[in-house]
């Protein structure tokens, strides 16, 4: 049997979304070879994480230096848990995202479908390379790559609307990332000496206590594809675009790249203990637990699905960011499990709209009624996403929420605990009412659902969303591995 | 032995060749003149800098008359980088001049246009090299004559205000170096750098190099349009032919700032000039007010042109910057981004240039959409794009990388976050120009043009895939300019 070593895996990871979109740039004359590079690649990039995966659940931490920037900087691939977690997440989501986009984009017939698929394929490369980045910078850079090669899925559309969206989303992006994250990673590298990651952090004992508060800070706000508040409105903005970019930006990728790069400084650049015993991310606790109610009050207001799912996700993101501000081990469990609950029941919730959109083009929530009765794969898959963000049981949404709450409760932390639990009864307050307009009013007009490709992609991230409640092993192992369990 | 005379044959080849050109009268000759000519230099350049490396320092005296009655021609780690960054920007301009040149000037006048190019060159090659004040001048003159002509020699009417603009603002410029350098005469008694550095410990009173000092900084911040006096610089790049704004974009500027880095660090002694002055300080002031007041001035051009020329007064900013922190990473940091914003400039020039070629206009609400039907030619300008942004992977990173650790060297952790904010600025200015020719449905120009012929993507693209290059593999680039610092700043390396 054929093996490939671990760095030639790492490599692979970068390589096949990489020519992936040489591929489609290629093919861009003949759709079906075109989407066929895209699927092939998705697959194939599949294969080669799940490997990883195996060897990183086996103890393996593969390395892979790249090249020598500038002595201190470098642009070099380290595996760990939290990063392997993150990206087995985004490849098995773009699999999925695939064959959706696929039905997506023919069933509306949108134009620039290459620029369209290479981008993507661009914006998966990033990903691999931010989640398996081994220090600051290689992250910052994959970071940068994100946020660039997503802006023409954004201004997909073209209108004046994309258009400003496009400006929002890449202003917040990279502006927030240049003036507070660089000079956040510049200033630990002159604290720290490095900028690689470490379990247990490399600021210990370098900085007093107001400092590290301060970096921590800049390292929050910097990114902000965590949409922390204030940095929140590129977000909804970005709603415009296409529902497929909608589940990349709020599932696959960019969102969770941002709260993945949060929980990642939190854990190897200041160290749960450091942050422990400062109380550097004490603040957090409340930015984030603000976030979150307040953003689901927002949801609970919106009229316009893709809105409410918008605010849906600033407020879960915060979850995250909640967990890693608490800095415990369990909260870290929590986060990570987190990241891979939101990312599945959140596509299944978009790529529900995306259907209801290309069916019947209904964007509002208000035009639902009885739309269950007539689209029942697709309101039902929504019905199982729903019910995870709520956080019941048996989805997905509920192993987070319970370790979170777990973290908050250990640390006696009241607020926290309130914050999760009134945000518990808002989400279902604004989720319920969609489910009991789309089953329980009456329905007009004949069953009809999306395209094949699109209905099997709902159906299988809604099982998906079932299956990784009852099977939490493989993120779970991951997740204590990231706190050394 | 023929290379015993490089230093004087990197200024013959040019020189010979503006003649040779300008006796040719033949448009398509004239250009053959020019190529041959600028890659003989770039060739003499490359061997130049190799000699140095081997080598040290190189003394060459002109006509074989020692420095007090000749002239000296001097050839450190310092001017080596510059006179090869002119070498290599002359010949890729060279390369891609002929077909624009074709479309923007009259026929008659092309062979004149070859002439003034390659005068130009010899000139900004002649400030670099010589270890003479005077002779700089001679050649600084030779360099801004060549460039009024060539500005003027644009085919909008425009172009001859603003030649005429420069002309005067030049002339005053030049007549301000050369009563410095009258000055520091009066003073010391010779012309020669190396002399002068030697005899200005003896002096007593200070009061006539402090004049000398405010006169030569103020006349070279004209020639290199340091804020605010870089006011003739938008009309003359914008209104000048495309293939002369790229030669002056990337090499005019940069050799101006290397004049004041040789007079401020080796005659003036750096931070603090004579009588306490503190240049340094100053210097700081007029470098962070350029990064930020014109950076936001080019976000609001409507002539790509013009973004772009705005945009090099504020990046000429962040050099200026990296000389006034004195010390080794800082002045690495601005050495580093004059060659590297030479690179990403000329690229960007050369974009336009195309632009222009094929759609006839710089005007940015006239340019909708050509990414679509010029994709590697705007792909290019978006490369030097989030170069001048300093975005990771390109060139413009990793100085603003350098500027930043010099900064806080200094002691100046405010400067640091003043480099980041002011790059924000440039994310505006490069994302209006990238919305609109990628992003926006073509309009009647762009539906009517057609991608750039190939000999003029190919060099377009040497200097963007440089951008690149030396954004993912700095070290060469850097150690030529920690090399070239240390010089200045004589600390062993």
């Amino acid at each position: 049997m054929m093996t490939i070593s671990d760095p030639t895996l790492l490599a692979l990871a970068l390589a096949v979304p990489a020519l992936a979109t040489l591929a489609i740039a290629l093919l861009g004359r003949r759709p079906n070879f075109r989407e066929a590079s895209t699927l092939v690649a998705s697959a194939l990039l599949f294969g080669v994480v799940m490997t990883l995966l195996a060897h990183v659940l086996a103890g393996a931490r593969p390395e892979l230096f790249l090249l020598s920037v500038a002595p201190g900087l470098t642009l070099a691939l380290k595996v760990d848990p939290l990063g392997m977690l993150f990206a087995a997440v985004a490849a098995t989501l773009w699999i999925v995202n695939s064959v959706y986009s696929v039905g997506y984009m023919r069933g509306n017939d949108e134009p620039r479908q290459t620029i369209f698929y290479a981008c993507f394929a661009i914006a998966i490369f990033a990903t691999m390379g931010l989640a398996f980045s081994g220090n600051l910078f290689t992250l910052f850079v994959f970071y940068e790559v994100l946020s660039l090669s997503t802006y023409p899925l954004v201004t997909h559309k073209q209108g004046p609307a994309a258009m400003r969206a496009g400006r929002v989303y890449l202003l917040t992006l990279i502006g927030a990332s240049m003036v507070l994250l660089l000079p956040a990673i510049v200033w630990t590298g002159l604290v720290a000496g490095t900028l690689d990651f470490r379990t247990g952090g490399i600021l210990s004992g370098k900085l007093g206590d107001g400092a590290l508060a301060l970096l921590f800070a800049m390292f929050v706000f910097g990114t902000a594809k965590a949409a922390v508040m204030p940095l929140h409105r590129w977000l909804p903005a970005a709603m415009v675009a296409p529902t497929p970019v909608s589940a990349l930006l709020h599932a696959v990728a960019v969102v969770k790249a941002g709260v993945f790069t949060i929980l990642k400084v939190v854990v190897s650049v200041f160290g749960l203990e450091t942050l422990q015993a400062t109380g550097a991310s004490e603040w957090l606790v409340y930015v984030a637990g603000f976030t979150i109610v307040a953003a689901s009050v927002v949801a609970l207001r919106a009229d316009d699905l893709k809105r409410r799912l918008a605010y849906s996700t600033i407020g879960q993101l915060s979850y995250v960011v909640l967990a890693a501000a608490l800095a415990s081990p369990v909260a870290v469990i929590g986060a990570a499990l987190h990241i891979a609950a939101h990312a599945v029941s959140k596509i299944t919730l978009f790529f529900a709209a995306g259907s209801v959109y290309t069916a019947e083009h209904v964007t509002k929530v208000s035009q639902m009624d009885g739309i269950g009765r007539r689209m029942p794969w697709t309101m039902g898959a929504f019905a199982i996403g729903a019910l995870s963000m709520i956080g019941l049981p048996p989805t997905a949404g509920f192993l987070g929420k319970w370790f979170i709450l777990d973290a908050a409760t250990g640390a006696t932390n009241w607020f926290a605990v309130g914050v999760i639990l009134v945000s518990t009864v808002l989400n279902a307050a604004y989720f319920l009412p969609i489910l009991m307009r789309a089953f329980l009013r009456p329905a007009e007009g004949p069953r009809k659902e999306a395209p094949l490709a699109m209905v099997i992609a709902l159906t299988v991230t809604a099982v998906g969303t079932i299956l990784l409640f009852l099977f939490p092993g493989v993120p779970f192992r991951l997740a204590s591995m990231i706190v050394g369990g | 032995m023929i290379t015993h005379h490089l230093p004087v044959l990197l200024i013959l080849a040019p020189l010979l060749g503006a003649i040779l050109a300008a006796l040719s009268r033949n448009g398509f000759a004239a250009w053959l003149i020019a190529l041959v000519a600028s890659a003989l230099t770039a060739a003499i350049a490359v061997a130049l800098l190799w000699r140095v490396q081997a080598e040290g320092v190189i003394s060459y005296r002109l006509g074989g008359w020692a420095p007090e009655l000749g002239i000296e021609y001097r050839v450190d780690a310092v001017n080596a980088l510059i006179v090869l960054l002119v070498g290599v920007v002359a010949l890729v301009t060279m390369i891609f001049a002929r077909r624009s040149v074709l479309a923007e000037i009259i026929p008659e006048r092309v062979a004149w246009f070859y002439t003034m190019m390659l005068l130009c060159i010899a000139g900004l090659l002649g400030m670099a090299v010589t270890g003479d004040a005077f002779n700089a001048f001679v050649f600084l003159e030779i360099s801004s004559l060549s460039t009024y002509t060539l500005i003027a020699l644009g085919r909008d009417r425009r172009a001859l205000v603003a030649a005429y603009q420069y002309l005067i603002v030049g002339t005053i410029g030049a007549t301000f170096y050369v009563i410095g350098v009258g000055l520091i005469y009066l003073v010391t008694g010779t012309l020669n750098l190396g002399l002068i550095v030697e005899r200005l410990g003896a002096i007593e009173s200070s009061r006539a190099l402090i004049v000398a000092e405010a006169f030569i900084v103020a006349g070279i911040g004209l020639k290199l349009a340091l804020f605010p006096l870089h006011a003739w610089l938008p009309n003359a790049y914008a209104y000048a032919p495309s293939s002369a704004s790229v030669l002056l974009a990337s090499t005019a500027t940069k050799v101006a700032v290397y004049l004041l880095a040789r007079f401020l660090f080796t005659v003036f002694g750096g931070d603090v000039g004579p009588g306490g002055i503190p240049i340094g300080a100053i210097l700081i002031v007029l470098s962070v007010a350029a990064m930020f007041l014109a950076s936001a001035a080019a976000v609001f051009q409507n002539d790509v042109k013009r973004i772009l020329a705005f945009s090099s007064v504020g990046q000429i900013g962040y050099i200026t910057l990296g000389l006034a922190l004195v010390n080794p990473t800082g002045l690495t940091g601005g050495l580093l981004h004059l060659f590297n914003h030479a690179l990403m400039k000329g690229a960007a020039f050369m974009a336009i240039g195309a632009i222009v070629l094929r759609a006839g206009t710089a005007k940015l609400d006239e340019l909708s959409g050509i990414g679509r039907v010029m994709p590697w030619t705007v792909a290019a300008l978006t490369v030097a794009g989030l170069g001048l942004i300093g975005v990771p992977g390109t060139s413009g990173f990793v100085s603003k990388y350098y500027l930043i650790l010099g900064a806080l060297e200094a002691g100046h952790g405010w400067l640091a976050i003043l480099i980041v904010a002011s790059s924000f600025i440039a994310v505006l200015y490069v994302g209006r120009f990238v919305e609109v020719m990628w992003f926006r449905e073509p309009a009647q120009a762009a539906r009517e043009s057609r991608e750039a012929p190939l000999e003029m993507l190919l060099p377009m693209w040497v200097l963007a895939g440089a951008t690149i290059w030396f954004g993912l593999d700095a070290e060469g680039p850097a150690a030529l300019a920690r090399a070239a610092a240390n010089a200045l700043l004589k600390v062993a390396p």
